[in-house]
């Protein structure tokens, strides 16, 4: 798969804005940033209220997922262009739903909101109006996602990348350092896993490296391209945009994103967990 | 406003008071102002780098030009990007509240 199937420029999206069968499509954890000011006809995805049930552990379903994307106005056929804040964490998250329940051309803005901000690119309040549609959603591919037995039963066999910071891999921190340290789950990382923290992958500006450059660092970092992978974080968001980069961008064939994440397997009874800065050894089976 | 929870990894707002429960005896918080000809910066993105350089963090500054990160003792660059220009700083912190000031400019 090309990188311009799956990425697009500020300067395409600028081009683009208004264009039939294009949607843009703004997502965030928080979204106060699109109520301040958002791009031109972007409809607002909210990461919480939006994708994820409300009440078990667990995104929306193929239903919701349906009802959502018919709600919103979005169609089969749309080309539907994901960006937002927090370096696009969540606008990855979200592309990688779309791709989960199987729609067809989903890309992501480089850069998201940041670059957009930072080049001063125009911002508007005015909520676009669109009609609803019907949207049919696939079933989950699960070839792209994974859960916690297998991610217990491939240690030592799959590559596992955790991309959390250096500190929380190690487990000297619990959580991103812009929210507080207290936290339930154990610290440490799943033994084996490289620590590669998502944000190689990205230029301060918040754009994706060269394809090269993303190959190297992987290599580099202990990533056989040989073998399945399997990404998690804590939350499985920065996990998201670490997915993107192996399967969207680099090609990679089988490539997971653990969306249970550290959140879930630091607070599993028994399981294995390495502690430091170095990776560690698969327990003996 | 967002509110900070345990199952959240976005920035939180950083015009919020300092979320009820933290304890100041554990947490090591490095707050400061984004600046630029004196003035406060709005808007700008502050990213916190650990001692290896390794991107840590990520925030947005408020209205008036405020960030904050819950880190750990130790050394720390805080990077902001902004249109008013760039800037870093290197901070030495404790447990508690550390205070920096971060000034940018153009290139």
């Amino acid at each position: 798969m090309s990188r311009e199937a799956v990425l697009v420029t500020a300067d395409w999206a600028e081009k683009n804005i208004g264009q039939a069968g294009v949607v843009f499509v703004e997502v965030d954890e928080d979204t106060t940033a699109y109520d301040g000011g958002h791009i031109t006809g972007a409809v607002k995805l909210d990461w919480k209220t939006d994708l994820q049930d409300p009440v078990r552990r667990d995104f929306v379903n193929q239903e919701q997922f349906e009802q959502l994307l018919s709600s919103k106005g979005i169609a089969n056929d749309d080309t539907v262009v994901l960006y937002g804040g927090n370096n696009n964490w969540f606008a990855a998250y979200a592309y990688w739903y779309f791709k989960l329940y199987g729609h067809g051309d989903v890309k992501l803005l480089d850069g998201g909101r940041k670059k957009w901000e930072l080049d001063a690119r125009e911002l508007v309040k005015d909520l676009p109006e669109r009609q609803p549609a019907q949207y049919t959603a696939q079933e989950q591919d699960l070839t792209i996602r994974a859960f916690r037995d297998e991610v217990v039963e491939v240690i030592g066999a799959k590559n596992l990348v955790d991309v959390r910071s250096p500190d929380e891999y190690a487990g000297r921190l619990l959580a991103p350092a812009h929210l507080p340290q207290e936290q339930s789950q154990r610290a440490g990382h799943i033994p084996t896993a490289a620590s590669i923290p998502w944000s190689k992958a990205a230029n301060e500006d918040g754009t994706f490296r060269s394809d090269e450059e993303l190959r190297e660092i992987y290599s580099e970092a202990g990533v056989d391209f040989s073998k399945s992978t399997i990404a998690y974080c804590r939350i499985g968001e920065r996990s998201s945009h670490t997915w993107f980069a192996l399967r969207e961008l680099l090609g990679q064939q089988d490539v997971k994103n653990y969306d249970g994440s550290w959140t879930e397997y630091g607070s599993l009874v028994g399981v294995p967990i390495a502690l430091g800065d170095e990776p560690g050894e698969a327990p003996r089976a | 406003m967002s509110t900070v929870t345990a199952d959240s990894c976005a920035a939180p707002d950083q015009a919020a008071p300092l979320p009820a429960g933290v304890d100041l005896e554990k947490e090591t918080v490095i707050a400061g102002t984004v600046v630029a000809d004196g003035g406060p910066v709005s808007g700008a993105y502050v990213r916190l780098l650990d001692a290896t350089g390794e991107f840590t963090a990520e925030v947005v500054t408020s209205g008036e030009g405020a960030f904050r990160f819950f880190a750990a003792p130790g050394t720390w660059t805080v990077r902001a990007l902004s249109r008013a220009g760039n800037g870093d700083a290197e901070v030495s912190v404790e447990r508690g509240v550390n205070q920096v000031e971060l000034a940018v400019a153009p290139d």
